[in-house]
């Protein structure tokens, strides 16, 4: 058994976030949650669609799994605190991923922005988790602010790049007081085994599983990678080094090249 | 009265309030997962029965979808 993770007042027994965009379907999605083993999923606010049959909430409710809710899409530090309260009042959580994003080509996080709506939302009482960028000092920022975590993008949002900097999340890590979270770019189960083993809390996915040809299969995998890496960095992996290392014990060899008299 | 939902124009009589817009619209009794912004700030729920809509409000009525 490993610890918990605790995250401001929860705990979580799995490793895994699960996002719920880019699912086909609510059955796909609710066979990916329970083969996934997630405990909290994030989840989007749009207007509200008429037309739209069955709630995602019931898929959750269903599942046994809480709400994340997120701020996805939003790019400036004031549509993400409206978005965040919105979600409050529509989810009945003062959780929150912050996402304020810069871009809508490469989804960075706008660190400027970022960093003005996580202090204003926690000020207004608000657990926030801000998707942020590989970079240690906007981690410490947050961290600076009162985020309950931060969660490190590996590689842009979608792209299935893996983690591109491990050396950044790895000085990230070591220096984070808060849980570190990797957050988008895991493309299938190492990458998510890296996370884990570099020394992460735990790994939000969603295109990875959901865009996968079979998902509740990847959502299976990404599980087990996850639970391997976290084993693996607990276990204390052997360090890395240029030349070979025998295994095999070189006292006792038998000795073969000494020519003897023959009958 | 006049009153922007979701970026369309809406026909409402005078002294509605946010409840009966939400009563207006096609959602479970229970609005379960749905919030509310007027002008730009969210509405608790606990006020949607006392909160006046007037000419020219800009509502936007958002709840869950799949995504993150």
């Amino acid at each position: 058994m490993t610890e918990p993770l605790r995250i401001a007042d929860r705990e979580l027994h799995s490793r895994l976030i699960l996002g719920t965009g880019g699912f086909d379907n609510h059955e796909v999605l609710g066979a990916a949650l329970l083969a996934s083993g997630t405990e909290l999923c994030t989840v989007a606010l749009r207007r509200l669609d008429p037309a739209a049959r069955g709630s995602i909430l019931d898929v959750l409710t269903d599942a046994g799994v809480a709400v994340l809710p997120n701020t996805a899409g939003c790019f400036t530090a004031r549509d993400a605190v409206i978005t965040a309260q919105l979600a409050r009042e529509a989810f009945e959580t003062d959780w929150i991923k912050l996402e304020v994003i810069g871009d809508d080509r490469t989804l960075l996080p706008d660190a400027v922005e970022l960093v003005a709506a996580a202090e204003e939302l926690v000020a207004d009482g608000f657990v926030v988790l801000p998707y942020t960028t590989d970079d240690p000092i906007l981690a410490r920022r947050l961290e600076d602010v009162g985020c309950a975590a931060v969660m490190p993008l590996g590689s842009p949002i979608g792209s299935g790049m893996g983690i591109r900097n491990p050396y950044n999340i790895s000085i990230m890590i070591e220096r984070a007081g808060v849980p570190v979270i990797l957050d988008a770019g895991v493309g299938t189960a190492s990458d998510a085994a890296i996370a884990l083993e570099l020394g992460c809390d735990a790994v939000l996915c969603a295109s990875a599983i959901s865009r996968a040809h079979d998902p509740v299969a990847m959502a299976h995998a990404i599980r087990l990678g996850v639970e391997a890496g976290l084993h693996a960095r607990g276990a204390g992996r052997i360090p890395r080094r240029r030349y070979a290392e025998a295994s095999t014990p070189e006292e006792g060899m038998p000795v073969f090249d000494a020519p003897g008299p023959r009958p | 009265m006049i009153v922007t939902v979701n970026g369309e124009q809406r026909q409402l009589a005078a002294g509605a309030t946010v409840a009966t817009l939400v009563a207006s619209l096609d959602v479970a009794p229970e609005a379960r997962g749905i919030a509310i912004a007027l002008n730009g700030e969210v509405v608790r729920r606990g006020s949607w029965q006392h909160t006046e809509l007037l000419d020219g409000a800009r509502v936007e009525v958002v709840s869950a979808v799949q995504g993150g």
